[in-house]
């Protein structure tokens, strides 16, 4: 997984996703790097999971290409998308493990369903995956023993189980207490300098943002298209977009002063 | 060396470990057994990496260097990493030096304390039922007090779910039953010139047992699982936290609905069954065996007395009660994970058959107590 050639991992063109004939954001084109981190930023409901929905594989866009490792994703027969989808790894935004499998045994399906490799050699390529993301204990719980921090752990160790290029995470520190999410991303950044792997995320974390991601897209909620393209640290100090502005500054939502509750919270 | 690309070289006191190849999506546990043979070489100090010739690798060389680590270490040999890539490196870092210990299993206990503890599980599992049926009785009184608020929205709701939704199921399976009565009986009675006799014989059998028994056995599969599913699944998404949260009382608010709709629409499905399962048998009867329509309607009026009908109808609103009761109680006992909303199913689909079977035993022993 080591290379030193780094075209694309994942090139958009011009796509437009929705549900049915609502088209949810459009017209959006942008690269991401191999090896690099990309955020998908933007207000709450402006369509930034929606996107990934389609990055992953879930959402079949209404128009434009996504190329991924030099193929069209959405243009390849089923059985071969199913091929390119083993190489993406996931972690959903409330970590969606299978609540019947304990953490381990979460961790080790997708390595029984897609590996022909014996029970030995599964169970120790689990044991490094969770020990890799800091799972010391509760592998042998049902998610529903764990903590939220913990399932999102696991979640992650699930996503890396086929050794994906390309991870795709949904708020992947959203949830968690400020301590946590900054070891969360520190975790997020250890293993993409350690495999290598791509890493899309959506949050509107700022913290987050600014401490790992390389690069990123700004998604619009009224204009239903991307309107910065950067990373978020040079979003937050050059973009003139004022929407773009404030939520880097985590500003109010930017068109509008914030409310007086607010600012009586704001000043004790 | 091996296919993947490992080769030991001793040096001095020091074996230098050449990586070459790829090593993604191999057997590293495999691998690593093999280079334990190393290890044992007499005077071993330490292990050095030479990975030059090292081109892809993945989670498979993790597994093989933590194994290679926690091995050497127990021996007290040294490991030196700085030959590996600097990124293998970095993941190497965020391994635990040992390995979590597995939980071990609890410990079973005799078969005297196992015998002990299943006997206090089931007093657990009769108190239970006896508080159910004594806050049902409660929230129900306190109900008609006007002292609990329940929304009619939710009773007619699941008066609808548990009434008309039913109809085609109960039909089909009591039409079924009368007709089947029928013919038994008609083979046996033939035998002795008393053909009639199968109006009373399907009259009686239906009103006083079959409707009844095969309604609720219908609706406990029906309903009755289907409470404690939804239940489980409201349990498992802290959804009767949320209500406890708020202070509004989930047996009000979840149970007494679910159970009131239950138990009022037995009734008139226990007669909506009576009617279709002598349907059937007439239907049998008739077409089939060739009996006269007249005198089945005859034997049959003078067979089903008003209170044979009066006992059917206790017994559904009974039976009504105990598989909401015991569908809503599972449901809200269950545990939050996805399997556990199948278990609750299928417990309450099994406990309000077999609880109703019983009870059925016991209505049948006191009506011959008392002579109904």
């Amino acid at each position: 997984m080591q290379g030193a050639a780094k075209p694309p991992k994942l090139e958009v063109r011009n796509l437009s996703v929705g549900y049915g004939e609502v088209a949810v954001q459009k017209g959006i084109s942008f690269d991401v790097k191999s090896g690099s981190i990309f955020a998908i930023m933007g207000t709450s409901g402006c369509g930034k999971s929606t996107l990934l929905r389609a990055l992953m594989g879930l959402l079949r866009p209404s128009e434009g290409t996504i190329i991924f490792a030099g193929e069209d994703y959405w243009a390849a027969p089923d059985a071969r998308r199913a091929e390119l989808g083993r190489r993406f790894g996931v972690l959903f935004q409330g970590s969606a493990l299978w609540t019947s499998l304990t953490a381990a045994q979460n961790v080790a399906l997708p390595l029984q369903m897609f590996t022909t490799r014996r029970p030995a050699s599964v169970d120790a390529l689990v044991e490094i995956k969770l020990s890799l993301v800091g799972l010391d204990t509760g592998r042998d719980s049902l998610p529903a023993a764990l903590s939220g921090g913990m399932q999102k752990r696991v979640g992650l160790a699930r996503a890396l189980s086929l050794d994906p290029e390309i991870l795709f995470l949904d708020e992947p520190s959203g949830g968690l207490d400020p301590i946590s999410a900054r070891r969360f991303d520190t975790l997020i950044r250890q293993l993409r300098d350690g495999f290598g792997v791509t890493v899309v995320m959506v949050s509107h974390e700022l913290p987050s943002l600014f401490a790992i991601c390389d690069d990123g897209i700004f998604l619009d909620a009224e204009s239903h298209t991307a309107i910065a393209h950067g990373a978020p640290a040079a979003l937050r100090d050059t973009c003139s977009a004022p929407i773009v502005h404030a939520f880097m500054n985590g500003e109010g939502d930017g068109t509008r002063p914030a409310s007086p509750v607010g600012v009586a919270h704001a000043t004790g | 060396m091996t296919d993947s690309g490992w080769l030991g070289r001793a040096d001095g006191d020091t074996t230098v470990l050449t990586l070459t190849s790829d090593w993604t999506s191999i057997d590293a546990t495999a691998e690593t057994a093999g280079v334990m043979k190393l290890l044992d070489r007499p005077g071993l100090r330490a292990i050095t990496f030479d990975t030059t010739g090292l081109t892809r690798w993945d989670s498979s060389l993790l597994v093989f260097i933590s194994g290679l680590c926690r091995a050497a270490s127990q021996r007290a040999i040294g490991v030196d990493a700085s030959g590996l890539p600097p990124a293998t490196r970095g993941l190497l870092a965020l391994l635990p030096a040992a390995p979590p210990a597995a939980a071990g299993k609890p410990p079973s206990g005799t078969m005297l304390e196992r015998i002990g503890d299943w006997a206090i599980a089931q007093t657990g599992v009769w108190g239970a039922i006896a508080e159910l049926i004594g806050e049902q009785v409660l929230r129900t009184a306190a109900w008609l007090r006007g002292r609990a608020k329940i929304r009619a929205v939710d009773v007619l709701t699941f008066m609808r779910a548990a009434g008309i939704s039913a109809l085609p199921m109960v039909a089909l399976v009591n039409l079924m039953v009368g007709g089947i009565l029928a013919f038994v009986g008609v083979v046996q009675l033939r035998r002795f010139g008393a053909s009639v006799y199968v109006a009373d014989l399907v009259g009686v059998g239906v009103v006083r047992e079959m409707a009844p028994l095969m309604t609720a056995i219908v609706m406990s599969g029906r309903t009755g699982s289907a409470y404690a599913a939804e239940l489980a699944t409201m349990q498992g998404s802290d959804q009767t936290d949320a209500l406890r949260a708020f202070g509004i009382p989930v047996y009000d608010y979840l149970i007494l609905p679910r159970v009131s709709a239950l138990t009022a629409m037995m009734p008139a499905l226990y007669l909506y069954a009576s009617a279709i399962g002598i349907g059937g048998g007439f239907a049998v009867a008739v077409i089939m065996l060739k009996l006269s329509p007249d005198a089945f309607i005859a034997e049959l009026r003078g067979a089903v007395t008003g209170t044979q009908i009066l006992f059917g109808l206790t017994k559904s609103l009974i039976f009504g009660a105990w598989i909401g009761m015991t569908g809503c109680r599972i449901g809200l006992k269950s545990g939050r994970s996805s399997n556990d909303v199948g278990d609750a199913s299928t417990r309450a689909a099994v406990t309000g058959i077999a609880g109703v079977i019983v009870l059925d035993a016991v209505f049948a022993a006191c009506a011959n107590a008392w002579g109904v």
